[in-house]
């Protein structure tokens, strides 16, 4: 590394801490107030608050700057080499491959997915170690079947910049139809489908997509990138509910 | 100490997010593109950065704040609290039903959490740094960001109310949809995309958890509810609403600027 960009570097590193400190703010003061007017009670362990406190401020600020120097410049590389190359199929084969690779591994639909397993199996009829396994199974395929959506979703994105579709109506069709099928679908897996469409975005996938999003569309030209460039995520927070919906009408 | 297990635990579910990432990508770049990348070891400092900063993050949330969170949900559901604040006295009349006005600080909670979790939300901070760059400064980041934590805490409100009156949740969400319909062709252009985003964006490291805890701690208190059925579709009206105060963020600002003309 030259020292030009060590000294960039730790500049970065100096976007004040109160930055971080003001974005936690209003956490700390809704727990605050209601712990103080409403329940009326000190707080108990103070200091091992003080100390999540810190960690917390400390994160967000080293995330954000890996996001500057990190996630936001590859992204965008990306999406500029892709442009320079010109293959539309290697493109929608790395808009797969991310969307599918970042959920399946995603922490918070592992945790969702095997919640979501015990309230769709639950047979009293059954005995518990072969419903244990059921159980694990439907985990594992509602996990592959969200992974698959988002990979899907990409791809579509991915496809409506290169054409410069409308993103309303795309996405205006895909809420018709999980309101069609919502009413064929076992009421059980209804809301875990709309709530698997949350749950994909992660932390890291977020700024990556609009940055590849974003990249792609300052690269192609006529689009436009404040109106081409954002809705790959709108994408992955729908496909998911309407492949959870069919799953769940194939599994009863 | 339990401080460094965390820390440990914390940093493999952050490492195990970005391991398929960054296969994904070093794949493509090397094999399909063939093209080094552009200062890589910036690049590289970077992901490091963003992997230990959110393990800290993480960690940090999980000692201050989602034990407090989850208590304090529990706690402004249990019956007894929520009676004692409609009827301070006449004991007579404590084995009336309650009902969901009752739950009034259960509602202002609900809120007021999640607007602040989605305030503190690193991906809704990353959307709103790159609109900001994209539109020239045009978009400011403390509007979008306040218009979408708007948004998250109307849905997860809205969503408490569900739970209390047991409601289905595809009526909810049918409305905002066609709600959604409907301001898409009023709102100015350019943000309709962004506002269909920041559905997604805003449910992420922070709010997933705080809402699920919320949604599961109610569930429990509430006579007649399963809490593994009505914990879900928290999350569904918090994705749904942002897209709305966004749209009506940019309709209000537009309509500012035209009547200041």
């Amino acid at each position: 590394m030259k020292l030009s960009e060590t000294r960039d570097l730790l500049w970065l590193f100096t976007r004040p801490i109160w930055e971080s400190t003001r974005d936690l703010l209003p956490i700390v003061a809704t727990v605050g107030l209601f712990q103080v007017l409403v329940f009326r009670q000190a707080l108990e362990n103070w200091a091992q608050l003080l100390v999540g406190l810190i960690l917390v401020i400390l994160g967000l600020t080293l995330f954000v700057v890996g996001l500057k120097i990190g996630l936001f410049p590859l992204g965008e590389q990306m999406a500029r080499d892709f442009a320079r190359k010109g293959s539309v199929p290697w493109l929608i084969a790395f808009a797969f491959a991310l969307g599918f690779g970042t959920t399946f591994a995603e922490p918070a639909l592992i945790a969702v997915a095997s919640k979501a397993a015990e309230l769709a199996v639950n047979d009293s009829t059954t005995a518990t170690a072969q419903q244990e396994v059921l159980q694990q199974r439907f985990a594992l395929i509602l996990r592959a079947t969200v992974a698959v959506a988002v990979g899907f979703a990409l791809v579509i994105g991915v496809v409506r910049i290169i054409l410069g579709w409308p993103l309303h109506y795309l996405i205006m069709a895909g809420y018709a139809l999980v309101l069609l099928i919502t009413p064929l679908a076992p009421s059980n897996i209804i809301a875990v489908a709309y709530d698997s469409g949350g749950v994909t975005t992660s932390t890291i996938t977020v700024p990556l997509t609009a940055a590849l999003g974003v990249g792609l569309a300052s690269s192609i030209k006529g689009r436009n990138p404040l109106l081409d460039g954002f809705g790959l995520i709108a994408f992955a927070s729908l496909t998911p509910i309407i492949f959870v919906l069919i799953l769940g009408m194939l599994w009863s | 100490m339990n401080l460094v297990a965390l820390l440990t635990d914390a940093l493999l579910n952050t490492l195990r997010d970005v391991l398929p990432i960054v296969v994904v990508i070093f794949a493509f770049q090397l094999l399909v593109l063939r093209r080094p990348i552009l200062h890589w070891p910036r690049v590289a400092v970077g992901i490091v950065c963003v992997v230990l900063g959110l393990a800290l993050f993480l960690v940090g949330l999980e000692l201050a704040l989602f034990p407090l969170g989850k208590e304090m949900a529990r706690q402004l559901a249990d019956p007894n609290f929520v009676r004692g604040n409609a009827q301070p006295t006449s004991a007579s009349e404590t084995n009336l039903p309650i009902m969901w006005h009752f739950y009034y600080w259960a509602y202002l909670f609900a809120f007021l959490i999640s607007f602040s979790a989605t305030i503190a939300e690193p991906a809704l901070l990353a959307i709103a740094l790159k609109a900001h760059d994209v539109s020239g400064g045009t978009l400011q980041v403390w509007p979008l960001r306040v218009a979408v934590a708007l948004g998250c805490g109307t849905g997860v409100m809205l969503g408490v109310l569900r739970i209390i009156l047991g409601v289905p949740l595809p009526y909810f969400i049918l409305v905002g949809y066609l709600l959604v319909i409907v301001q898409t062709y009023f709102a100015p252009r350019q943000i309709v995309p962004l506002a269909y985003d920041s559905g997604g964006v805003t449910t992420s490291t922070v709010t997933v958890p705080l809402v699920a805890a919320l949604g599961l701690g109610l569930a429990e208190q509430i006579p007649g509810r399963d809490p593994l059925e009505e914990g879900f579709g928290m999350i569904a009206l918090a994705v749904l609403f942002p897209m709305i105060t966004v749209m009506g963020y940019a309709q209000l600002a537009q309509w500012w600027i035209s009547r200041r003309r």
